[in-house]
């Protein structure tokens, strides 16, 4: 298959798949319990005619079809409504809570890709080394560990019992400047160490499995038997082709990154996406609700496109299956 | 001679079954000698059986929290070995209980998941290409982007969260990864020669799914159905974390929710809020090392190395 066709087929694919999504998004706004306007009208004693309005404003009066079309023509315009608890354009809350996020959710993704890339390469390499094995059972036992459970251990040890840390949140508040930004960096020590162990397990094991594969390969022994130094025969012909089903992995985690980490944000009150799908969530706040799905999943989508096609350049026979 | 003139005399069914009874026993050998397989199945079996045996010798009256009768919050003693919590109830008692309600989460969570995952993936791969391929294909994607926590959650805010709600939210959230691992070895077994002359004695596709894809493709599933065990217990703790978790029962994710909730990191209950985690790691662990033992065990591409 070409190299466009393919881009093309793949491309293709992700707009289905985004327009799955949105369907499921309209439709969990009508199938999830609790009516939205009777419980706006129970919180602020509106009127019967407030009601109806209301009803019109939201669309919800009109035939199922009708509010379809008209949902996805909003957000066609980059509109996702406004939201039902506190009046805010969905838009702009959710803007304010991608930087939380990606401070924390981006950066503990990026350590824990580093570090894990590193030591599976170090491991699947010397295989049943003292190396390797203690970081096996490390990997295995930090993917075991339930994320917020490690994140409450955390709190309890470093922050109840030494108070080393704050117990939560975002910043103190009223700071300014540098003693600003160090206030930040003490608040997001804990999480983001919580993130960062609990994501590079799975990292260090799977790029530990892909090197042993690589390690098994024909090429790998040519280029032994024609003399490469072991540390070339690593570096040229074993990382970079063991690196290939890791690439799929971290493209996909950092499409994850837009979700927000629900856990750990919700156990260190971060005020992130992760946060405020819980939130939205447990208030039945629809419209966010929505809004935040549509931003996670489309980010994964987008996410896994570039790396299909990014993946279909590295590895050109991909694009024949 | 003799045992050869008996084989010949046995029915097809019956020869089938010894050659599986062969093979079953051939990779239970090599699993035994597969020492992380076997530490992960001697922690499971003791889990297994305190989770079993264990909660005949609680009084279920010490469990309630209107008539539990121990000291408030006490740190662990003689009597109370895990200390108490805020209703005075024993943690070691509540630990006890929470084994059986946790691991049954596991187990009939994972069994979904691989009813979902293998009916799924078994379609999707023996249509192969077909317009049913297609279409469950896009499901599977579209399960496998979807951040499953928040859907978990919304699923969970619809239906209630009762134990067996919470067992049906994740089977329902987490069988995508199984069916695109079933799809892809259905795929592979289907273009192999006994497929072909298996159609070309005029076998329906309920029969060729049946006797030949399902066997081929089952040691793999196997292999996934422990993996998923563990996913699921870790996933009961994550939706007990939000609060999410069986409101009718008591789970190890329950006691840490408590925990949490009563305010044990501030006021530094460590002794309420460690040992369900700790358990939770340790079956987690134990049944991943047995997945990974059975993964090598059951597919010889990594047995030869």
């Amino acid at each position: 298959m070409g190299a466009r066709r393919y881009v093309a087929r793949k491309s293709l694919q992700a707009v289905v798949t985004l327009l799955f999504v949105l369907t499921f998004n309209f439709f969990l706004f009508r199938v999830l319990p609790g009516d939205p306007v009777g419980l706006l009208a129970r919180s602020q004693r509106l009127t019967e005619q407030d009601v109806a309005s209301l009803q019109a404003e939201l669309g919800l009066d009109r035939p199922v079809a009708s509010q379809y079309v008209g949902y996805v023509g909003q957000i066609m315009t980059g509109n996702l409504g406004v939201s039902l608890r506190t009046g805010r354009e969905v838009t702009s809350t959710i803007w304010s809570r991608i930087g939380p996020t990606v401070l924390l959710v981006g950066l503990g993704t990026l350590l824990a890709t580093v570090i894990g890339i590193w030591i599976g390469i170090k491991g699947g390499w010397r295989r049943g080394s003292a190396f390797d094995t203690s970081t096996l059972y490390g990997s295995l036992a930090l993917y075991s560990i339930p994320e917020g459970w490690l994140g409450m251990l955390l709190l309890l040890v470093l922050s109840g019992m030494l108070g080393l840390f704050p117990a939560g949140g975002f910043e103190t508040g009223g700071e300014t400047g540098v003693a600003r930004l160090v206030d930040v960096l003490d608040h997001l020590f804990l999480p983001l160490l919580t993130l960062t162990l609990g994501y590079v397990g799975q990292y260090a094991i799977i790029m530990r499995s892909s090197m042993i594969d690589v390690t098994h390969e024909d090429f790998v022994t040519s280029a032994r038997a024609k003399g490469v130094p072991e540390h070339q025969v690593r570096r040229n012909h074993v990382v970079p082709n063991a690196f290939l089903p890791t690439f799929t992995l971290i493209f996909l985690n950092f499409g994850f990154v837009l979700g927000g980490a629900i856990v750990v944000e919700a156990v260190f009150s971060w005020p992130g996406l992760g946060l405020l799908t819980y939130d939205a969530i447990n208030q039945l706040d629809y419209p966010m609700i929505q809004g935040v799905f549509l931003l996670s999943s489309a980010a994964v989508i987008v996410f896994n496109l570039v790396a299909d096609i990014t993946y279909g350049y590295l590895d050109p026979r991909v694009r024949e299956a | 001679m003799a045992a050869t003139e008996q084989a010949r005399l046995r029915s097809a069914r019956s020869l089938i079954w010894q050659r599986r009874r062969a093979a079953a026993a051939a990779h239970r050998a090599t699993f035994r000698r597969n020492r992380q397989g076997m530490l992960g199945l001697a922690i499971l079996s003791f889990f297994v059986a305190v989770a079993i045996v264990g909660p005949l010798f609680i009084d279920p009256a010490s469990l309630e929290p209107a008539t539990a009768d121990g000291p408030l919050l006490a740190s662990p003693s003689l009597a109370y070995p895990l200390g108490t919590d805020n209703f005075g109830r024993s943690v070691l008692a509540l630990m006890v209980q929470g084994a059986r309600i946790s691991l049954l989460v596991g187990f009939t969570a994972a069994m979904g998941t691989m009813f979902i995952g293998a009916s799924i993936g078994i379609t999707s791969g023996y249509f192969g290409g077909t317009r049913v391929d297609v279409a469950l294909n896009a499901v599977t994607n579209w399960f496998l982007v979807l951040p499953w926590i928040a859907l978990a959650i919304a699923l969970t805010a619809v239906i209630g969260p009762t134990l067996v709600n919470v067992i049906i939210v994740i089977a329902i959230t987490s069988w995508a990864s199984t069916a695109r691992l079933v799809r892809a070895q259905a795929l592979s077994v289907k273009e192999r020669p006994f497929i072909e002359r298996s159609r070309a004695l005029g076998a329906n596709h309920w029969h060729m799914i049946s006797r030949h894809v399902l066997p081929n493709v089952f040691p793999i599933l196997f292999a996934n159905a422990v993996l998923m065990i563990a996913l699921a217990i870790l996933s009961e703790t994550t939706l007990s974390i939000l609060g999410l978790g069986p409101a009718n029962a008591i789970s190890w994710g329950r006691i840490i929710d408590d925990s949490f909730s009563a305010g044990a990191l501030s006021a530094g209950w460590w002794w309420w809020l460690i040992p369900p985690g700790v358990a939770i790691m340790l079956v987690t662990l134990s049944f991943t090392m047995v997945g990974f033992a059975l993964d090598e065990v059951l597919s010889p591409r990594l047995r030869e190395r």
